[in-house]
C-alpha cells in the first residue's frame, strides 16, 4: 500500500505519549489471587477452555471404566448401581458440562478477537456464567465418588425418574445440578449475540464477517430457542417429584412421551448446537492452510442458517419406536434426512477449498484433525442418514450401533475440530506454540484409537447388543468386538495423555508467540495484548489481513480507531448491526468481586436445594440476588459526552432505546422467556390432546367466574398503562424522584394482585395441583408468571432506588426501561395465559 | 469398476459381521419378515455409504495431492452444489420413498388369529396369549410363534418405559405406561431367537431378556394347549416337599401355579416354568440347581431385581424346590 493511502487512516501517527502505557493500565489483568476477579475474554476464555477440558478428561476416565467392564462378558469390575451411575454422569458431564461450555468457551475467547473488539459487551456476565458453572459442574460431577449420582441415564425418561422408581436425591442432583448450566448457557447466548451483532469493527458488515461469528450467531439462537424446553421439562419434572404434581404419571393424565418431546425439542438441536460452532472453526482453518479465501462462502452461510432450522424439526426422531403414528414418522423422517444437505455443502465446500489453494494444503497438526474430522464426521453422517430411515432405525435405536453413530457425530464434528483449535489458536494466548511432534502423537492415537474403539460398536449394535447395560452375557458373539473397543478406547486416552503432556511443556499464558504463525487473514491474529488490539481496525473486507498486508503495522501503531481511553476506562465501539456503522462508545465493567460471589451463591443454591437444606438455600438464594443488585448498582455510569475515536467521527457515550447493548440484550432475554412459556402452552395443550378424558376427569371443579380473569387482565394492563405514561415523563435533570418510584411500586403491587387474584379464582372452585395433570398444567401457568413477576418487581424496586438515588433521568434511563420492557413482556405473557386457561377450555366445550 | 467395488465392499463388510453373527440376537441373521426386509435396507444403505465415503475421500485426497488441472476441476462452487445439494437431494428422496414402502409394508392389515399381550415389568415380561376362542393363558419371560402366521402384540408397561426388540424377527417398539403398541411378528422359520429390553428402565434393564420360540403351526397349538393346563402334580417325595414348602412360605403370594392355591401376580406366573428355556428373565438358564441358586441368591445374580433372596432354606430344603420347580413342565 502507498503512503498516500496511509494518510486515509482514522488516526495520525506517532500517538500521543502514555496513551499505550494508560490503555495497558486500564485493561490490566488484576495480580496474583485477584485474579478470579477478572472479567477480561482471553483470561477467562482461557480459565473457562481449561475448566471443560477437566470435564471432558474426567468423563473420559468414567468411559475408560466402562470400558474395561464390557470388556469381557459377564464381568464383574463394577456393579451394576455404580454402571448405571458412571453412564448417567458420563453422558451428562459430556453433554452438558464439556461440549456446551467448551463451545461456548471458544466464543468468549476467539470472538472478541476475531471481531478485534477488546471484549464482549458484557463482561461481567460472561464471568458468572463461568464461575456458576465452574463450581456447579465440580460438585455435580463429585457425586459420583459418593454414590449419590444420578442414574437415571443422561436424558432422564420419567417415570422412571419419578420419586417412584427413583427415591434418593440421585435423580435430584441431576435436575438441579443442570439448573446452572442452564443459566449459564443463556447468558452466554446474550453475549454471543449482542457481542457478534453490535461488537464489530467498523466496516465488517454481515456479509464481511468471519464464519465462525456466523456460526456462534446461530449457535446463540438455537440456544435461545432449545433450552428453554429443557428448562421447562426440568422444572416440571422436579416439581412432580418434590410436590407430586402430575405431569408425567399417566394414572393422572400426564404422560411420560410429554417429556421426550420437550427434551429432544432441547436435545436434537443441541447436536447442532456443538457441532455448528466447530464447523465454523473448520471453516476457519481450512482456508488459512489452504491460502486461499473460502469456496462457496455464502453457501456456508446458508448451510449453517439451514441447519439451524431444520435442527428444530427432527426431535422427533429420537421417538421412532414410542408408536407414534406413521404420519410423524414420515414427517420426521424425511427433515432427518434433509438436514444432511447442509453438511454436505460444507463438507465439499472444505474439500473446494482444500483443491484451490496455490500451494498444496499444508499438514500441520490442526490440518491433521480437519482431515481426521472429515473422515469421521463422513462416516458418522452416513450412518445418520441410515438411523433417519425409520424401518432401519427400529433395529438401530437404542443399540449400540446408536452408541457408534453419536460417538462418530459427536468426537468427529466436535472434538476433532476442537483439538484443531487448540493447536491452531494456542498462539494467540500462550508464549509458545504447541509442540508439531507430541501433536501428531495426540493426532494419530485418537484417530485410530477413535477408529478401532467405535466402528467395532456398529456390529455390536445391529448383532443385538443394546445400549446402557452393565454386562452381556459371553455366548452372543459380542465378546471380541466389546474387546477391540476397549482397546481403541485406551488408545484414545493415551492421544488424550500426550496433549496434556503437550500443554504442561509449551501451554504458558501470555504473548511471545509468533505472530499469525499460519500466515491467517483475520482479525485475531493482530498484535494484541490485554487490551486486544492497539486500535480497532477499519474493516473493507473477508480477508482483511491478506487484502492489507500493512494492516497489523497499522493497527499496532495505533492509526485506526479508539487508539487510546478517552472516558479513562474500559470502552469499546458499539456499531450498528447489519452495515457496522459506528454508533456510540460503550462504557464496560472491570473487574469485580459481585458476579462472583453472585456465581457462587446461585451454585450454592441450587446444590443445597438438591440436598434439601432448604433454609439455607433460600438464604443463599437471596444473597445472589443481593450480589447481582449490588453488581448492577456499579452499571449504568453516566455520559461522558462524545469522544473521538478518530477519521473526525465523534461518538456518545450513552445511548437509550432500541440501539443500545442493553435494550439488545433485554429483548434476548424476552424472547428466551417466550420460548419457555410457548413451550408450557405446548405441554398444556399436549396433554390436553392426549388424554382428554384422563386429564381433566369429570367431576373436575369447573372454571372460575368470567369476573376473575377479567379482574386479573385489567390490573396487568393498569400496571403496562402506568408505567408506560410515567416512560415519557422522566426528569429531565437528577433529582430525588419520587414519582418513578411510587409508579414503579404501584405496577408492582398490580402484578402481585392480579397473580393473587388468578390463583384464588382456581383454588376457591376446589382445583388442587396434585389431583389432575389439568390442575397441575393450570397452577404451572402461574407458577411460570410469578416467576417473571419476581423478576420484573426486582428489577422496578432496582430502577425505583436508581431514581430516588438522581440516578434517572430522561437521558439517563436505561435502568427504568429495562424493568418496563420486561414488565410489558409479562403482562403479554399472563394475558396469554389467560386466554389459554380461561378461553380454551371454554371454547373447546 | 463400481461392481466389483460393491462386490468387495459386501464381502468385506460379510467376513466382519460373520464374527458377530453367532448369537441367537443378531438383526444379520433374521428370522422374521420385518428383520429380513430391514436387513436388505442395510446392505444396501451401507454399501450405498461405502461408496459416498470412498467418493468423499478419494476426492479429498486429489484435492491435496492430485495435479493442478484435476485440483482446479475440484476447486469450484459447482462441486458444492452437484455433490453437496443435487446428489444428496435427489437420492436421498429416493431412500426415503423405498423407507415408506417399507413402513407400509410392515403395517399389520387385520388382526391376527392369536393376540398376545406383553406387559414389560421390571425386570422381566409378562405374556398372556388369546385364541380365537376368547380363552387366555398367562405365562412370563418367554414367546411361542407359530411360523408364517402373523400374530400381533399389544405391548404396555405399568412401571416405567421397557422398549421389545427380538432383533432375529422385527424391530423394537417401546412399552410405555399409559399407552398400548401394537406390533406384528411373523417369524419365517423355526427356532429359538432371543430378546432383550432396549429401552434403560434403571436397575437390572442389563438383565432383562428373553427367548423366542418359533415352531409349526401344529406344534404351536399343542404347546399352547398344554401352557393352557393347570401345572403337573409333583412327583416323588422331593418334590412333594418342595410344593410343600413353596406353599408354607407364601411363594404363592406373588406367583401363581394354576391348579395350586399359589395364585399370586405380582411376580412371573411359575405353572410351566420348568419347560422354559430360562430363568428370571434370561439371567440363568433353566437347570434344576438354577433353581436353587436364585432361590438363595437372587440379589446376586440380578441386582436390584424385586424378589427377595431367601437364605433361609438348608440345602436340602432348597434342593426339593428346585426339584418342584424344574418339574413343573
Amino acid at each position: 500500500m502507498s503512503d498516500d493511502a496511509r494518510l486515509d487512516l482514522p488516526n495520525p501517527a506517532p500517538r500521543p505519549e502514555g496513551e499505550l502505557e494508560l490503555l495497558e493500565k486500564v485493561w490490566a489483568t488484576p495480580k496474583g489471587w485477584r485474579i478470579v476477579t477478572a472479567v477480561n475474554n482471553t483470561v477467562i476464555g482461557v480459565f473457562y477452555i481449561g475448566a471443560a477440558l477437566t470435564f471432558f478428561v474426567l468423563a473420559g476416565i468414567l468411559a475408560l471404566i466402562m470400558r474395561t467392564q464390557l470388556a469381557v462378558g459377564d464381568n464383574n469390575f463394577v456393579s451394576q448401581e455404580l454402571y448405571n451411575q458412571l453412564f448417567t454422569v458420563h453422558g451428562t458431564t459430556m453433554m452438558f458440562l464439556f461440549a456446551v461450555p467448551a463451545v461456548e468457551a471458544l466464543g468468549v475467547m476467539l470472538l472478541p478477537q476475531m471481531l478485534a473488539a477488546r471484549d464482549l459487551p458484557f463482561p461481567r456476565l460472561s464471568a458468572f456464567a463461568i464461575w456458576a458453572y465452574v463450581i456447579g459442574g465440580l460438585v455435580f460431577f463429585s457425586t459420583i465418588l459418593y454414590d449419590l449420582a444420578p442414574n437415571g441415564g443422561w436424558f432422564m425418561y420419567p417415570p422412571l425418574t419419578l420419586m417412584e422408581y427413583s427415591p434418593g436425591d440421585n435423580a435430584d442432583f441431576w435436575l438441579l445440578g443442570i439448573g446452572f448450566i442452564e443459566i449459564s448457557a443463556i447468558a452466554g447466548a446474550v453475549e454471543i449475540v449482542v457481542g457478534v451483532l453490535r461488537t464489530r469493527p467498523p466496516g465488517m458488515t454481515l456479509s464481511r464477517m468471519p464464519i465462525f461469528a456466523w456460526a456462534m450467531l446461530i449457535f446463540a439462537a438455537m440456544i435461545i430457542f432449545a433450552f428453554p424446553a429443557v428448562i421447562l421439562a426440568t422444572m416440571l419434572l422436579e416439581i412432580e417429584r418434590a410436590f407430586g404434581w402430575p405431569f408425567f404419571t399417566a394414572e393422572k393424565g400426564g404422560d411420560s412421551l410429554l417429556w421426550q418431546h420437550l427434551f429432544w425439542f432441547f436435545g436434537h438441536p443441541e447436536v447442532y448446537i456443538i457441532f455448528l460452532p466447530a464447523a465454523g472453526l473448520v471453516s476457519m482453518m481450512v482456508p488459512t492452510f489452504a491460502q486461499t479465501p473460502l469456496v462457496g462462502h455464502r453457501l456456508i452461510v446458508v448451510a449453517l442458517v439451514a441447519t439451524g432450522f431444520f435442527s428444530f424439526g427432527l426431535w422427533v426422531h429420537h421417538m421412532f419406536t414410542t408408536g407414534i403414528p406413521a404420519l410423524s414418522l414420515a414427517f420426521f423422517s424425511a427433515a432427518s434426512m434433509a438436514v444432511a444437505v447442509p453438511s454436505g455443502i460444507q463438507v465439499f465446500s472444505w474439500i473446494a477449498t482444500i483443491a484451490k489453494g496455490r500451494e498444496r494444503f499444508r499438514i500441520t497438526v490442526p490440518s491433521l484433525f480437519i482431515l481426521g474430522f472429515l473422515f469421521i464426521f463422513t462416516l458418522g453422517g452416513l450412518t445418520g442418514v441410515m438411523v433417519a430411515l425409520v424401518p432401519f432405525d427400529f433395529q438401530a435405536h437404542d443399540s449400540y450401533f446408536i452408541v457408534a453413530h453419536l460417538h462418530y457425530v459427536l468426537v468427529g464434528g466436535m472434538v476433532f475440530p476442537l483439538f484443531a483449535t487448540f493447536y491452531y489458536w494456542a498462539p494467540m494466548v500462550s508464549r509458545k506454540m504447541l509442540s508439531e511432534r507430541l501433536g501428531r502423537w495426540t493426532f494419530w492415537l485418537m484417530f485410530i484409537g477413535f477408529n478401532v474403539a467405535f466402528f467395532p460398536l456398529h456390529i455390536a449394535g445391529l448383532a443385538g447388543m443394546p445400549r446402557r447395560v452393565w454386562t452381556y452375557p459371553s455366548n452372543l458373539g459380542w465378546d471380541t468386538l466389546n474387546m477391540i473397543s476397549t482397546i481403541g478406547s485406551f488408545m484414545i486416552a493415551a492421544g488424550v495423555l500426550a496433549f496434556l503432556i503437550d500443554l504442561a511443556k509449551n501451554f504458558r499464558m501470555g504473548s511471545g508467540a509468533p505472530e499469525n504463525p499460519w500466515g491467517a487473514s483475520t482479525l485475531e491474529w493482530l498484535p494484541n495484548d490485554v487490551y486486544s488490539t492497539r486500535s480497532i481496525p477499519h474493516v473493507t473486507s473477508r480477508d482483511p489481513i491478506w487484502d492489507n498486508p500493512n494492516l497489523p503495522r497499522e493497527v499496532e501503531e495505533g492509526r485506526h480507531y479508539l487508539p487510546g481511553v478517552p472516558t479513562g476506562a474500559r470502552e469499546t465501539i458499539v456499531t450498528s448491526p447489519i452495515d457496522a456503522r459506528p454508533q456510540y462508545v460503550i462504557q464496560m465493567p472491570g473487574p469485580g468481586w459481585m458476579h462472583l460471589s453472585a456465581a457462587v451463591f446461585t451454585a450454592a443454591f441450587f446444590l443445597l436445594l438438591t440436598v434439601k437444606a432448604v433454609t439455607i438455600s433460600i438464604i443463599c438464594g437471596i444473597l445472589a440476588i443481593v450480589s447481582c443488585l449490588v453488581w448492577a448498582w456499579q452499571l449504568d455510569k453516566p455520559s461522558q459526552g462524545e469522544v473521538d475515536i478518530g477519521a473526525g467521527i465523534a461518538l456518545p457515550t450513552y445511548r437509550t432505546g432500541s440501539s443500545s447493548h442493553s435494550w439488545w440484550a433485554m429483548v434476548v432475554l424476552m424472547i428466551v422467556s417466550a420460548a419457555l412459556y410457548l413451550s408450557y402452552l405446548f405441554s398444556y395443550l399436549y396433554l390436553w390432546t392426549v388424554s382428554p378424558e384422563v386429564w381433566a376427569p369429570v367431576g373436575s371443579p369447573a372454571l372460575p367466574a368470567l369476573g376473575y380473569p377479567l379482574g386479573t387482565a385489567a390490573m396487568l394492563v393498569l400496571g403496562a398503562v402506568i408505567l408506560a405514561v410515567r416512560q415519557r415523563s422522566l426528569p429531565r435533570e437528577p433529582k430525588r424522584d419520587v414519582g418513578t418510584a411510587i409508579a414503579a411500586v404501584t405496577a408492582s403491587a398490580l402484578l402481585i394482585g392480579a397473580l393473587a387474584l388468578e390463583i384464588w379464582g382456581h383454588w376457591q372452585t376446589g382445583l388442587r395441583p396434585t389431583a389432575s395433570s389439568y390442575g397441575a398444567m393450570v397452577y404451572m401457568g402461574a407458577v411460570l408468571t410469578v416467576q417473571a413477576a419476581v423478576a420484573v418487581i426486582i428489577m422496578c424496586f432496582f430502577a425505583a432506588a436508581r431514581g430516588l438515588t438522581r440516578q434517572l433521568t430522561r437521558e439517563r434511563r436505561v435502568t427504568f426501561d429495562n424493568a418496563a420492557i420486561y414488565y410489558y413482556y409479562t403482562v403479554a405473557q399472563g394475558l396469554l395465559g389467560l386466554l389459554l386457561i380461561h378461553g380454551f377450555p371454554r371454547l373447546a366445550g | 469398476m463400481m461392481h466389483r467395488l460393491a462386490r468387495l465392499l459386501w464381502l468385506a463388510s460379510g467376513a466382519l459381521a460373520l464374527t458377530a453373527c453367532a448369537g441367537e440376537q443378531s438383526a444379520f441373521t433374521p428370522k422374521g419378515i420385518e428383520a429380513e426386509r430391514i436387513d436388505t435396507l442395510f446392505w444396501v444403505m451401507t454399501i450405498a455409504g461405502g461408496v459416498i465415503f470412498a467418493v468423499v475421500a478419494g476426492l479429498t485426497l486429489a484435492a491435496m495431492l492430485g495435479g493442478p488441472r484435476l485440483r482446479a476441476k475440484i476447486a469450484s462452487e459447482k462441486l458444492v452444489i452437484g455433490a453437496g445439494i443435487l446428489f444428496p437431494v435427489v437420492s436421498l428422496t429416493a431412500l426415503l420413498f423405498w423407507g415408506f414402502m417399507l413402513m407400509r409394508a410392515g403395517e399389520a392389515t387385520e388382526p391376527s388369529a392369536i393376540r398376545v399381550s406383553i406387559s414389560g415389568e421390571r425386570w422381566w415380561w409378562r405374556v398372556t396369549y388369546e385364541d380365537e376362542a376368547g380363552r387366555t393363558v398367562d405365562t412370563a419371560n418367554e414367546l411361542h410363534l407359530p411360523v408364517g402366521q402373523p400374530v400381533t402384540l399389544t405391548l404396555t408397561s405399568p412401571d416405567v418405559i421397557h422398549s421389545f426388540w427380538v432383533p432375529q424377527l422385527a424391530g423394537k417398539l417401546d412399552m410405555i405406561p399409559g399407552r398400548e403398541n401394537i406390533l406384528t411378528l411373523t417369524a419365517t422359520q423355526p427356532g429359538i431367537s432371543r430378546g432383550q429390553c432396549a429401552e434403560y428402565c434403571g436397575g437390572a434393564h442389563a438383565l432383562m431378556s428373553f427367548y423366542v420360540v418359533a415352531q409349526e403351526p401344529d406344534e404351536f397349538r399343542r404347546w399352547l394347549d398344554a401352557e393352557a393346563g393347570a401345572a403337573r402334580p409333583p412327583e416323588g417325595a422331593e418334590a412333594l416337599e418342595g410344593q410343600r414348602l413353596f406353599a408354607a412360605h407364601g411363594c404363592g403370594a406373588c406367583h401363581a401355579v394354576r391348579g395350586t392355591e399359589a395364585l399370586g401376580t405380582i411376580g412371573p406366573d411359575l405353572t410351566h416354568v420348568g419347560s422354559r428355556h430360562s430363568l428370571a428373565a434370561a439371567a440363568l438358564p433353566n437347570r434344576t440347581e438354577d433353581f436353587a441358586r436364585w432361590i438363595r441368591d437372587s440379589d446376586h445374580i440380578k441386582p436390584e431385581n424385586l424378589m427377595p433372596p431367601y437364605r433361609i432354606f438348608s440345602e436340602e430344603e432348597l434342593a426339593a424346590l428346585a426339584a418342584y420347580l424344574e418339574g413343573l413342565r
